[in-house]
């Protein structure tokens, strides 16, 4: 099991634990975390699971391919740390990731 | 779903090759469902030789629409190219058409500019100020309606509610909203499908909404930026430029995009609650189900039918195929139907599991950017029904619309219980 926290616009954080395998978009919408919606189902074909990734993490994750980062370039709010979840696969090395959600999916 | 005995009978008799999907008919009687049955079984992406509109590639499995909606430098958007609608006419200038040039027409670089200026206004957090204003209009409309007498929801509800949100967007002269109504339907029209007589008339109609909205981009050009569409477009420099083609083009695409897609969402979803009558209690008891309600009318519904494509290079796909210049047609309707994807497909289930999973706003770069506003719409207006009324009963035949892109309905008769 992987432990993963989502901080969201507020500044709530809830934190889960996911099956390791799963992505971290995946995780979010099996615990009903509000704020990622996952609705091309994790194939990178509607960033409605974009978020940002809290400091250091953001260099500890695999990088994203060119699919995600093509369509990360249409995301409102997109920063250097903003990745599309489904595309964040959970490890044991990714024990403690911590994600802040934007303000809402568009 | 009341499909003529015929219809299921010819879909599985007729040969392979024969099956035309984009008959308009088909679409009037609700009828295309066993076609795409069988060309989902037998034959996924599939070539039509000849119809009205030349030959071109269904793609029908849920799936493989995904590929190719995500996989835009292959399969083009593009008017130079081609149009992303299978009917030539509606965009380009062929036949009788003029052109109107807009950014779902259009590949990257120049999409992504003309989408950016866009998006900010239909952004959730700008929706956000709206939500007052909507549920305001939307408690005058449903107040206003008559209690036990059959009316035409389209009309009364659908179009006006629609209609209103256009022209507040827009900042549009209230009273005169109706021509957006008009414009809309006129767009998506040729000669002989009951809307205009010639392609004269739909020309004209066309440079007049071009001129009308001419004026109000000049008053707002010249008066300080407001947070409405025209002033946006007027005020932003990457669309301040445009020529008035590609202004016209723009236009088409916000009315039909946040018009004819909406309404017919409004009015599918009474027409879903009337053949799956359970549905109904199950959410006036539990409000919550709402938004997830909302999504499986927008799939159920499909308001899109289909979205088209233009090979850019050859393309092998699932043992097909597709040649450079080839029309490739993503048929969303079918998609939403496709049981290997969607359990039960064909029922309107209003707690279904995941139903944000749908193709109706399509996927990739073109991704609808009102789905937001649309789905607020919808939330609103059922959360004020669900608060006014005990039924809506349906009381005759839906009057469909003979169109293979906007699926939708021209009549509804119901009757409204208190
Ligand atoms: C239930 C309602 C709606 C449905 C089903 C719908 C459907 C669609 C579809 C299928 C596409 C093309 C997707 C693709 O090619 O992959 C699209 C694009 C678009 N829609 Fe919607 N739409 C709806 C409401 C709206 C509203 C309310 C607006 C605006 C006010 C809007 C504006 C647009 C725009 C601007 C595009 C072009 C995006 C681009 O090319 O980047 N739509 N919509
Ligand atoms: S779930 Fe669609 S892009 Fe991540």
């Amino acid at each position: 099991m992987v432990k993963i926290t989502y901080i969201s616009h507020a500044g709530e954080a809830r934190l889960v634990e996911a099956a390791s395998g799963q992505s971290a978009m995946e995780a979010a919408v099996h615990h009903n975390i509000a704020g990622i919606d996952g609705d091309c189902g994790g194939v990178i074909a509607c960033g409605t699971c974009h978020v940002h990734v809290d400091g250091t993490w953001t260099d500890r994750l695999a990088p994203p391919g060119e699919k995600e980062r093509d369509m990360l370039a249409y995301i409102d709010n997109a920063r250097p740390n903003s990745r599309l979840c489904c595309q964040i696969v959970l490890g044991e090395e990714l024990d403690g990731l911590v994600l802040h959600l934007p303000i809402a999916q568009h | 779903m009341d499909i003529a005995v015929s219809d299921i009978e010819r879909a599985r008799s007729i040969p392979l090759d024969k099956i035309d999907v984009s008959a308009p008919d088909l679409y009037l009687r609700d009828a295309a469902h066993p076609y795409f049955a069988r060309l989902r079984n037998e034959a996924p992406v599939h070539y039509c030789r000849e119809s009205l509109y030349g030959p071109y590639w269904s793609v029908t499995k849920f799936n493989d629409i995904v590929e190719i909606d995500t996989n835009h430098k292959v399969f083009s958007s593009d008017a130079s190219v081609g149009s992303f609608v299978l009917d030539d006419t509606t965009l380009n200038p062929v036949e009788g058409g003029i052109y109107l040039p807009n950014f779902l027409g259009m590949d990257p670089p120049k999409h992504d500019i003309h989408r950016q200026t866009v998006s900010p206004i239909v952004a959730p957090q700008n929706l956000a100020n709206l939500e007052g204003l909507i549920r305001q209009r939307t408690r005058g409309v449903l107040d206003g309606l008559p209690v036990g007498v059959p009316f035409n929801w389209v009309d009364r509800v659908s179009i006006e509610l629609t209609t209103m949100m256009l022209a507040t967007l827009f900042d549009f002269p209230f009273d005169e909203r109706r021509k957006l109504t008009r414009w809309s339907d006129v767009v998506t029209t040729r000669p002989g499908d009951g809307v205009v007589d010639s392609w004269e008339q739909r020309n004209q109609e066309l440079y007049e909404c071009a001129a009308y909205f001419q004026r109000l981009w000049a008053e707002r050009a010249a008066a300080a930026p407001r947070p409405d569409l025209i002033s946006m477009l007027a005020h932003s420099p990457a669309m301040r430029t445009m020529s008035p083609e590609e202004f016209l083009g723009t236009l088409a695409l916000l009315i039909v995009g946040g018009n004819d897609t909406t309404r017919n969402s409004m009015s599918g979803g009474v027409l879903a609650h009337h053949l799956f009558p359970a549905e109904w209690s199950r959410v006036k008891a539990d409000r919550a189900l709402i938004p997830n309600m909302v999504s499986e009318i927008i799939r159920w519904q499909t308001p899109i039918a289909h979205m088209r494509r233009t090979a850019l290079a050859d393309f092998e796909f699932r043992g097909q195929h597709i040649r450079k210049g080839d029309k490739v047609v993503m048929w969303y309707l079918s998609g939403n139907r496709d049981d290997s994807v969607i359990d039960r497909p064909f029922d309107f289930v209003a707690d279904r599991p995941r139903a944000r999973h749908h193709l109706s706003f399509g996927f990739g770069i073109h991704r609808c950017l009102g789905n937001r506003l649309a789905e607020l719409q919808l939330r609103i207006l059922w959360e004020e029904v669900f608060e006014r009324f005990s039924a809506i009963e349906v009381v005759g035949t839906p009057v469909r619309i003979p169109s293979n892109l906007v699926r939708g309905y021209a009549d509804l008769p119901v009757v409204v219980h208190a």
